[in-house]
């Protein structure tokens, strides 16, 4: 098998750093793009070392969405084409501060929903233009009932969640060889869950990745990792509305 | 927010507050009090410990920045694991210089104690295959340290149990290996002399170490040697997972680790040991058979446990280990892993580093009131002998002892960063704040 090309977006993720040190192990080829230039250095160095073929680097706020033609075409001329697109980035809302101050809706609806699904459009054409290629794009178990907690970054990766299931029927009809795949993190212990307390849910962005690894390479379509909050968001979506607004989740 | 314990359980605290650092160009916010870098937790002692105080983790500080596979060269952030190093570099047939007897340790850590392995004799410790790291303080900011520059911070830092500042990055050399297994030779043995006529015997071996049964019971002082040499991996073997085949998830709410467990244990390890003469070993069941169970140590239950490691030298060290395993006996204590090694006479670099040219011996115990006496009586005959007690495994020797054992405390405590302090170095030092 001829190495890989990765296009990660979102880079410095504690979950897509994981992944994308598994691709380098098999010598995959990477186009990292993340905020910071000092974490992409790292990030270049770190996958280098581990048996990386070339990596290449752009810093970008992806939030803007005026820069995401341009930023394929970057990744696509330095890589040659692109086999796998990983979009990891996200925010986790402050709900609290959702709740007075509607500038904080905007903008996690912003960068989790609206700014990704421009990259999702923008990656959608070439893949169906080149005909194969997968997109992996993580969403969360939080898209899936919406709970007073968090709703707003609920809402933002239901949406996400929504806009890769009609982004998956509609690449299948045209060429079955594009795959689309749906990560569900659960509990994960990454500088986004840093100051929440931790218990026996949470798994390690190590494990996260082999899931993540694993589902590409099996051309799985939707990922609960770890497995068990397949059953457990189960669970939650079968209750009633009218018991669930009584609950504390 | 996590709670990170010692590997023993042994004392029970809690810092104030934990910082996680997850990228080497970011600094913490300094206007506080105190800092102590904590790996990944594997010192059975207070050494990683901040009680009250504030523990910067590096876990997240695990990348590599360059590896040169010709000259096994190897740049890594200070908390990789020594499972991480080799992940990487034993494909390409480099091994760690110096092996201790885990493989989740961090870089880090494994400076700040200099730890040693199964090799002293031939390669000393860990930090004289230290070429650079990187240190940041409180209040001098970043430094790149070496032999050449900064070479008091380089020598403090080495065996300087985390108090010189944080260690960003590290310069290390690897040794090269024709494969992942060893050859290794296991041999039965009865009493301290003939461990001693065993070790004497053994120059050419890369790797000595010696378990005993230090058990209660008539078969206290009997033992198994093994020696080992680096071999090519025998066709057709399948390399074994570096991580756990089982992990404790809880700690239980009693001690499982009991006086007749204890002795049984060590029976059947003995059985099953002096049975296999001569055999090809993956190195991870040599260096670290007991990464094999993931949280052995919990079976100690909620209350945790001592270890006790000492080294006496060579001159007079007989007579010093026979007394304390006289004393060990008389206790009637039961010790559940017990082990031997004789160390050479390589020096070690730092200023503050444990290994001495002579007998070395480890014990582990519950931690209860009849084991803490008696401990105090060893450190009585280590120090007649001019030994001295391992600080990565110590929770309780007195500022007495230690400042006896480690006359150099105050250089280190001259070079310790202002903002940096551990539960280990304030009781060592008698610092009650
Ligand atoms: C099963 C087992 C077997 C062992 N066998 C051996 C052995 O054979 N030989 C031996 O020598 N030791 C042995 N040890 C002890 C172990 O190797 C040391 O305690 C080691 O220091 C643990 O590393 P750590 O990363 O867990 O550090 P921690 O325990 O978290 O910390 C240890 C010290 O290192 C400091 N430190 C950690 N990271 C940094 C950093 N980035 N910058 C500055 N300071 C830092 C801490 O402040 C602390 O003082 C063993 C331990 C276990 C659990
Ligand atoms: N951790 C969990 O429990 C959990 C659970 C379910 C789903 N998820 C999802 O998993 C994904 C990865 O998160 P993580 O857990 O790995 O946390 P993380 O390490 O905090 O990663 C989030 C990353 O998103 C980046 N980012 C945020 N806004 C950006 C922008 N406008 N442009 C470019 N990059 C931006 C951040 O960049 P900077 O480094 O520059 O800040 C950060 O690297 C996220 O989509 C998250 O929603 C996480």
């Amino acid at each position: 098998m001829s190495s890989e090309r990765v296009l990660i977006l979102g880079a410095a993720s504690a979950i897509a750093e994981r992944t994308a040190r598994l691709f380098a192990a098999a010598g995959a080829h990477f186009f990292l793009v993340a905020r910071d230039p000092a974490k992409l250095e790292a990030l270049r160095l770190d996958l280098a070392a581990r048996g990386a073929g070339a990596v290449h680097v752009r810093a970008q706020d992806l939030a803007e969405i005026r820069a995401h033609g341009e930023l394929l075409d970057q990744a696509r001329a330095a890589l040659g084409e692109i086999d796998i697109a990983l979009l990891a980035y996200g925010v986790f809302s402050d709900q609290q501060r959702a709740e007075r101050d509607f500038d904080e809706v905007l903008r996690v609806l912003h960068v989790n929903f609206i700014s990704a699904a421009s990259l999702l459009e923008v990656l959608a054409r070439y893949f169906e233009q080149r005909g194969q290629g997968c997109i992996a794009a993580i969403s969360s178990v939080a898209g899936d009932r919406g709970r007073q907690s968090h709703y707003i970054y609920g809402a933002s990766k239901a949406g996400l969640d929504a806009y890769l299931q009609g982004l998956r029927n509609r690449l299948y009809l045209r060429h079955k060889r594009i795959h689309v795949l749906t990560i569900k993190p659960g509990l994960v212990a990454t500088p986004m869950t840093r100051d929440r307390p931790k218990n026996f849910l949470f798994a390690s962005p190590e494990r996260v990745a082999s899931d993540i690894e694993t589902a590409i390479r099996r051309r799985q379509e939707v990922l609960y990792t770890p497995w068990f909050w397949r059953p457990i968001m189960a669970t939650l979506r079968a209750i009633p509305e009218g018991l669930f607004k009584r609950l504390r989740l | 927010m996590e709670h990170l314990r010692s590997f023993s359980g042994w004392p029970p605290s809690r810092p104030a507050r934990v910082v996680v650092l997850d990228w080497r160009h970011e600094t913490p916010d300094w206007n506080q009090e105190t800092f102590l870098a904590y790996g990944r937790g594997r010192s059975y002692g207070d050494c990683c410990l901040n009680e009250n105080g504030i523990l910067i983790a590096t876990r997240g500080l695990d990348r590599l920045i360059s590896f040169d596979a010709e000259t096994g060269l190897l740049c890594c952030e200070a908390g990789a694991t020594l499972a991480d190093i080799l992940r990487v570099s034993l494909p390409r047939g480099w091994f760690l210089p110096v092996s201790p007897g885990t493989q989740f340790a961090s870089v880090g850590g494994a400076i700040a104690n200099d730890v040693h392995g199964k090799n002293h004799h031939v390669r000393g410790t860990f930090g004289r295959w230290v070429r650079r790291f990187e240190l940041l303080r409180s209040d001098t900011g970043r430094s790149v340290c070496s032999p050449q520059e900064h070479a008091e911070l380089f020598q403090a830092t080495i065996g300087g149990l985390g108090l010189t500042g944080l260690i960003l990055w590290v310069e290390l050399q690897l040794i090269p290996v024709p494969g992942a297994f060893l050859d290794v030779e296991a041999l039965p043995f009865h009493g301290l002399d003939e461990f001693l006529t065993l070790s004497a015997s053994s120059p050419a071996w890369e790797y000595t170490v010696a378990w005993a049964d230090f058990a209660s019971g008539r078969n206290f002082g009997r033992g198994i040697f093994l020696r080992g040499q680096h071999c090519a991996t025998p066709a057709g073997a399948i390399e074994p997972p570096p991580s756990p085949r089982f992990t404790l998830a809880w700690v239980p709410p009693f001690p499982l680790i009991i006086g007749p467990l204890v002795r049984a244990f060590n029976v059947l390890w003995f059985q099953k040991n002096k049975a296999q003469k001569h055999s090809p070993v993956h190195y991870s069941r040599f260096f670290h058979p007991l990464d094999a169970l993931g949280n052995w140590n919990r079976l100690y239950g909620p209350r945790g446990f001592l270890q006790y490691q000492f080294v006496v030298p060579q001159s007079g060290g007989d007579k010093a280990c026979r007394e304390v395993l006289d004393c060990l006996r008389r206790s009637g204590l039961d010790s559940f892993l017990s082990v031997m090694k004789v160390f050479g006479a390589v020096p070690s670099p730092g200023l503050l580093s444990f290994p001495l040219p002579g007998i070395s011996l480890c014990l582990d115990f519950p931690a209860k009131p009849a084991v803490f006496t008696l401990l105090d009586k060893l450190d009585t005959i280590v120090l007649k002998a001019g030994g001295r007690v391992y600080p990565a495994k110590d929770a309780r020797m007195s500022p007495a002892s230690f400042q006896a054992f480690f006359p150099n405390w105050s250089r280190l405590e001259n070079l310790r960063d202002p903002r940096f302090s551990s539960s280990f170095w304030r009781r060592v030092t008698g610092d009650r704040s």
